[in-house]
C-alpha cells in the first residue's frame, strides 16, 4: 500500500480503496499475457542454464566428466551457460517485470500486447538459435557476445517491438510524479539497444581493430550491468520495499543522486576489466576512476533503501517478495563495492584473471539481479493469475537454497580465488600446484550450484502448480511465511 | 525529473558521453595503429598470420580456449608473468592489430598462451596435450580433446607421419596399441596447433622493450 503523503517520492498509486484496487488489477489485466509469456520463457531459460552451469562447474573440478564430444566441452558448455543466463533467464525476466512496472507506475494499461507476444517469440528463438550455435561451435569468443551472427539480428527485431510499447505505455502516463521505479525503466530501455548494437558492430559485424575489439567489448560487460541489469533490478527494489511495507521512500533527493550518479559513473567503469592489460593507461585509468566514484551511488542508494526498511524489519519474517528483494538489494551493495575493490591496481593485480573475478560476477548477476527478480515474480504472479502461491514451504526451500547457493559459490570462489591470484603472483609456486590448490573451492562451486538448482526445482513446481490449481472462487489470503500475528498494515506478500 | 524529455535527454547525453570518451577516443587513438616497420631489420612486425595458422584460430575460438587461458602479458612488476616465463616483455596494442577476433581472454584457469609458440615449440607436444592433458601435465583440470582425434586403420600398412607417439603402456591401458592402428589428429588438430605454435611475440618494438627494473640496469653498469 503506498503511502498518503503527497510526496513525489512516495508511489503514484493512492491509498488502498476498492476504486484502486479496480484501477491495479485492470492495469495488471493489461499485462498478463506479455508478463506470463516473458516471465515464464525466463523460467524455462533457468532451468536450463541451471544445468549447463552445473555442467560447467563440475568440469572445473572433474575435467574426465562428460569430455568425449565437442559440444560439451567446457569451453562451449561455459558460454552457453552464461548466455543462457544472461540472455535467456535474466532479460525475460527483467522485461517481464518491467512491463509490468511500467504499467503500474504509469497507471495506463499495455496496448496491444499481442506485438510483445511476437517480440517474445522472437527473442526465445533468437537465444535458443544463439546457444545452440554456441554448442554447435559457432561462437564468436567475444566474452559475453559468443551468440553467432545469425542469432542476433533476431534479438534486434524483438527489442525494437518491446521498445516501443514500453516508451508508448510511458507517453499514455496520467500526468503527475514520475516515480524513480520509472526513471530506471527509461534508462534501461533506452540504453540497451545503444550498448547492444555499437557491441555488435564494433565486434562482430564490422570488427575494430586490434584492442579496441577488448575495449568495446568490455565497456559493452560492464555497461550490460551497470545500465541494463542495475537499473532494472533497483526499478523492482524501490517499487516493492516501499510497496510491501506500505511507506515512501526515505529520500527523494537521494534517490536522484543516486539515478544519475549510477549512469555517469557506471557508463565509464568498462575499462577496469583490462587492467593490466595492452592498452593505454589513460583509458584503463579512466575506467578505475569511474569505478571508485560509482561507490557514490552504491553508498546512496543502500543509505536510501537501507533507511526505508529501517524499522520494518519484521516484515522480513512474513513476506517472501520482501525477503528476496532485500537479499538482492544487499547483493547489490556488496558486488559494488567488491568491483570498486578490484579495481585498484594492487587488488586487481592479485584478483584480475582468477575466481575472483568470476564469482564477483555471478554476485552481480545472481546474488543482486536475479534474487529480485524472483521477489518480484513472488509478488505479481498471483496479481495475474488471480491465484496465491500454493505452497509457503517450497517459497522457503527456494529462498534458503537460493541465498545459501549465491552466498557459498561467492565466498568458495572469492578465497579460492584470492589464494588462486596471490599463489599466482609468486613465480616459484608452478602453476599447476596452483591448479591444484583451487580444487576444494571448485568443489564446494559445484555444491552452491546444486543448492541453487534445488531452489529453481522449488521455483518451477511452485509456479506450474499455480498455474494449474484452479480458481478460487472467492477472496483469497496472500501466501505469507508464518501467519503474520497481526503485523499491521502487512497484507501484502 | 517529471518530464519525460529532461530525463530522456538526460540518459541519452550520459550514454553518448561515455561512448565518445571511451569508445571514440579509443578508437581514434588505436583503431589505426600500423605494423611497425624495423629500419634496422629490414622487418615489419606483427606480420599476418596465414594459412593453417589462421585457421586454427577459428578452432581456438569455437572449442572456447579463451574461456581459461589468456593472451595477454602483464608488465614485469605487475603480476608474475614474465618471471613465469609467459613472454620477455608486455603484450601491447600493436601485438593484436592483425587479429580477426582478439583474445584477451579473462581467466586464467589455465596458464597465458600469448607465447605458447615460443615456450613449447614441438607440434608431438602439443598434439599430446590436446588429446590427453595428463601425459605432458599431471594433475591438470584441462579437459581432453580427444574428439579432435581419430583412431584408425593404418593405410597400406604404413604408418602416417602424423600418428601420434603414445607412450607405450598408456597405449596399452587406453586399448590403442592394436596392431595395424594409428591415432591421428584431424585437420582441425592440426590446425590448432599450428596456430598455438604461431603465438609468439617475440619481436620487439619501441613502445615494448623488454623491462629492466632500474636496479639490475644499475647492477649490470
Amino acid at each position: 500500500m503506498a503511502s498518503t503523503s503527497s510526496s513525489v517520492a512516495s508511489l503514484p498509486l493512492p491509498a488502498a480503496g476498492a476504486e484502486a484496487r479496480a484501477e491495479a488489477s485492470a492495469l495488471d489485466a493489461s499485462t498478463r499475457a506479455p508478463v506470463l509469456v516473458f516471465f515464464l520463457s525466463g523460467l524455462a531459460w533457468l532451468l536450463a542454464a541451471t544445468v549447463l552451469a552445473l555442467i560447467t562447474s563440475f568440469k572445473l573440478h572433474t575435467p574426465g566428466f562428460l569430455d568425449g564430444a565437442a559440444w560439451l566441452t567446457y569451453g562451449r558448455v561455459q558460454p552457453a551457460a552464461l548466455n543462457a543466463l544472461v540472455y535467456g533467464w535474466s532479460t525475460n525476466a527483467a522485461l517481464a517485470v518491467a512491463f509490468w512496472l511500467m504499467a503500474r507506475l504509469s497507471r495506463a494499461p499495455l496496448r496491444c500486447g499481442g506485438a510483445l507476444l511476437v517480440a517474445a517469440c522472437f527473442w526465445n528463438l533468437g537465444v535458443t538459435l544463439g546457444v545452440i550455435g554456441i554448442l554447435a561451435g559457432d561462437s564468436t569468443a567475444a566474452p559475453w557476445l559468443e551468440m553467432p551472427p545469425y542469432a542476433t539480428p533476431l534479438l534486434f527485431v524483438a527489442y525494437a517491438l518491446i521498445a516501443v510499447w514500453a516508451l508508448d505505455t510511458f507517453r499514455s502516463r496520467r500526468p503527475g510524479p514520475v516515480y524513480v521505479s520509472q526513471w530506471y525503466l527509461l534508462a534501461a530501455l533506452f540504453c540497451f539497444p545503444w550498448l547492444y548494437s555499437i557491441a555488435q558492430i564494433m565486434v562482430v559485424f564490422d570488427p575494430a581493430r586490434g584492442v579496441v575489439q577488448a575495449l568495446v567489448n568490455w565497456w559493452y560487460v560492464n555497461n550490460l550491468m551497470t545500465l541494463w541489469f542495475m537499473p532494472l533490478g533497483l526499478a523492482a527494489a524501490y517499487y516493492f520495499i516501499p510497496k510491501v511495507l506500505g511507506k515512501p521512500i526515505h529520500s527523494y533527493y537521494l534517490s536522484t543522486l543516486g539515478f544519475w550518479s549510477l549512469l555517469i559513473f557506471g557508463s565509464w567503469a568498462g575499462p577496469h576489466y583490462l587492467i593490466g592489460g595492452p592498452l593505454p593507461a589513460w583509458l584503463i585509468s579512466a575506467g578505475v576512476a569511474a569505478s571508485m566514484l560509482l561507490l557514490i551511488p552504491v553508498v546512496v542508494t543502500a543509505i536510501n533503501l537501507h533507511l526505508t526498511l529501517l524499522g520494518s524489519f519484521r516484515a522480513l519474517r512474513s513476506s517472501p517478495t520482501l525477503r528476496f528483494v532485500v537479499f538482492g538489494g544487499m547483493n547489490f551493495t556488496l558486488a559494488c563495492l567488491l568491483g570498486t575493490l578490484v579495481s585498484v591496481r594492487s587488488v586487481s593485480e592479485v584478483t584480475h584473471f582468477t575466481h575472483f573475478a568470476e564469482a564477483r560476477v555471478l554476485q552481480g548477476l545472481y546474488g543482486f539481479f536475479a534474487m529480485v527478480m524472483f521477489g518480484a515474480a513472488y509478488y505479481v504472479l498471483p496479481r495475474l493469475l488471480l491465484k496465491e502461491w500454493p505452497s509457503a514451504v517450497l517459497i522457503r526451500l527456494h529462498f534458503w537454497a537460493a541465498a545459501l547457493g549465491a552466498t557459498l559459490y561467492w565466498v568458495a570462489l572469492s578465497v579460492g580465488g584470492w589464494i588462486q591470484g596471490q599463489e599466482m603472483n609468486q613465480a616459484a609456486t608452478p602453476f599447476l600446484e596452483v591448479v591444484q590448490h583451487t580444487l576444494p573451492w571448485l568443489f564446494a562451486g559445484s555444491i552452491a550450484w546444486i543448492l541453487l538448482a534445488i531452489g529453481h526445482l522449488a521455483l518451477a513446481v511452485n509456479v506450474v502448480w499455480m498455474l494449474f490449481a484452479p480458481r478460487p472462487a472467492g477472496a483469497t489470503e496472500p501466501t505469507l511465511f508464518p501467519p503474520p500475528a497481526g503485523a499491521p498494515g502487512m497484507v501484502h506478500r | 525529473m517529471n518530464r519525460g524529455p529532461f530525463l530522456f535527454l538526460g540518459i541519452l547525453a550520459t550514454l553518448a558521453f561515455s561512448w565518445v570518451g571511451l569508445i571514440v577516443a579509443g578508437e581514434i587513438q588505436l583503431g589505426h595503429l600500423a605494423p611497425y616497420y624495423d629500419p634496422n631489420e629490414g622487418s615489419v612486425n606483427p606480420y599476418k598470420p596465414a594459412g593453417q595458422a589462421a585457421q586454427g584460430r577459428l578452432v581456438y575460438a569455437d572449442l572456447g580456449c579463451a574461456a581459461c587461458h589468456t593472451q595477454q602479458v602483464r608488465r614485469p612488476g605487475f603480476g608474475a608473468d614474465t618471471e613465469r616465463g609467459w613472454g620477455a616483455r608486455q603484450s601491447v596494442a600493436r601485438d593484436y592489430v592483425y587479429e580477426p577476433r582478439v583474445l584477451l581472454g579473462a581467466l586464467r584457469t589455465g596458464p597465458d598462451l600469448r607465447n605458447i609458440g615460443a615456450r613449447q615449440t614441438s607440434a608431438d607436444w602439443h598434439l599430446l596435450h590436446l588429446y590427453d592433458p595428463q601425459l605432458t601435465s599431471p594433475g591438470t583440470i584441462m579437459p581432453s580433446f580427444r574428439f579432435l582425434f581419430h583412431y584408425r586403420k593404418t593405410e597400406a600398412g604404413q604408418t602416417s607421419p602424423r600418428a601420434l607417439k603414445l607412450p607405450a603402456d598408456y597405449a596399452r591401458q587406453h586399448g590403442l596399441d592394436r596392431p595395424g592402428y594409428e591415432l591421428v589428429p584431424t585437420p582441425r588438430a592440426e590446425a590448432l596447433v599450428a596456430y598455438l605454435l604461431s603465438l609468439q611475440d617475440t619481436y620487439v618494438y619501441p613502445e615494448a622493450r623488454p623491462y629492466t627494473p632500474p636496479k639490475a640496469a644499475a647492477e649490470a653498469k
